[in-house]
């Protein structure tokens, strides 16, 4: 049993990701996780409400139905909010603003279904992290030209830049393990109250679910698409 | 010198203990950002929306480095880095 991934601390609390069945990776023991299946019931979810949605919308009518009003309200706000924060570049960043927004919402909710949160696991969320880190580099050499990038990078003098650049590289590590740490700090205390409390656990901890599970994953969810959305519109500059 | 397992094991715990201390300086930080955005929205009420969510945003910044002192404590726990 290779320790590392799984490691809890008594029996009965339970927080840490599993291993269900190994593969062999071209000659690498690699493990399907817990992680891995709640990935794929997420987004399963996510997929199924998209073709759902694609098909009221090709139905569409001038007096929306029920369905189609909840796709335009969801649609119509994650529009608003990348154009309050974006202006004029919001039309290009709006689909992928708002397919991850969908995607870590969902992930942070489903713990309240009793999965265990996607995001609760570094691997998940340091890609997105990366994914802002690609997007934020490749919009500034965009915008900024080669010129721009290196006087950015000189900032008050030429010396700063190790420092400039120890910056630009903080960037979205400090945005996964925010986004981590928050999710897996719910996941620990849920399990510390389920497994600790279990035979009080009645009822009560559904108000802990609602704070650490819908408020905490609604509010880190916000904060990761508004923080990308910033540095995003902060490297386009202003043309 | 070698310690055995046990000894290890105590002083990771009250390593992880100390790490959790650095939760004190978001609390703060949190409580003082939480403490202006009140005084903003008595100030002016209109902008409440646009003052609770650059609220949040700033809190939500400041709270990485409590942060950081708990994935310490986490790995200390649970990943016993200090065992042989």
């Amino acid at each position: 049993m290779p320790n590392g991934i799984w490691l809890g601390a008594a029996a009965d609390i339970d927080f840490m990701v599993h291993g269900v069945f190994p593969y062999s990776f071209f000659g690498h023991t690699v493990w399907i996780t817990t992680t891995h299946i709640c990935l794929f019931i997420v987004l399963l979810v996510l997929i199924g409400f998209a073709i759902a949605a694609n098909r009221a919308m090709k139905h569409a009518t001038e007096v929306p139905g029920f369905f189609q009003n909840i796709v335009e309200l969801i649609v119509e706000m994650l529009d608003n909010m990348v154009k309050s924060t974006m202006g004029k570049s919001a039309a290009k960043f709006a689909n992928y603003i708002g397919a991850i927004f969908i995607f870590i919402l969902i992930s942070n909710i489903s713990g309240l279904f009793g999965l265990r949160p996607p995001t609760a696991d570094y691997g998940v969320t340091l890609p997105l992290g990366l994914l802002t880190f690609i997007l934020i580099h490749y919009n500034k050499l965009k915008h900024q030209k080669l010129s721009g990038v290196l006087k950015g990078l000189c900032d008050p003098w030429p010396i700063w830049a190790p420092i400039n650049i120890i910056g630009d590289i903080a960037v979205p590590i400090s945005l996964s393990l925010r986004l981590f740490a928050n999710v897996l700090s719910g996941v620990v205390m849920m399990a510390l109250v389920y497994g600790l409390l279990r035979f009080i656990a009645i009822g009560w901890p559904a108000a802990l679910h609602v704070y650490f599970d819908l408020f905490s994953g609604a509010i880190q969810t916000y904060v990761f698409c508004m923080l990308t959305m910033t540095y995003i519109s902060d490297a386009i500059g202003d043309e | 010198m070698d310690f055995n397992e046990n000894f290890i094991l105590g002083c990771s715990a009250i390593g992880a203990g100390l790490a959790v201390i650095a939760g004190i300086g978001p609390g703060v930080g949190q409580g003082i950002a939480a403490g202006h955005a009140a005084a903003a929205v008595g100030r002016n009420p209109g902008a409440k929306s646009d003052i609770t969510s650059t609220m949040l945003l700033g809190q939500a910044v400041a709270e990485t480095t409590g942060l950081y002192g708990l994935l310490i404590a986490m790995l200390l726990l649970f990943v016993k880095p200090l065992l042989p």
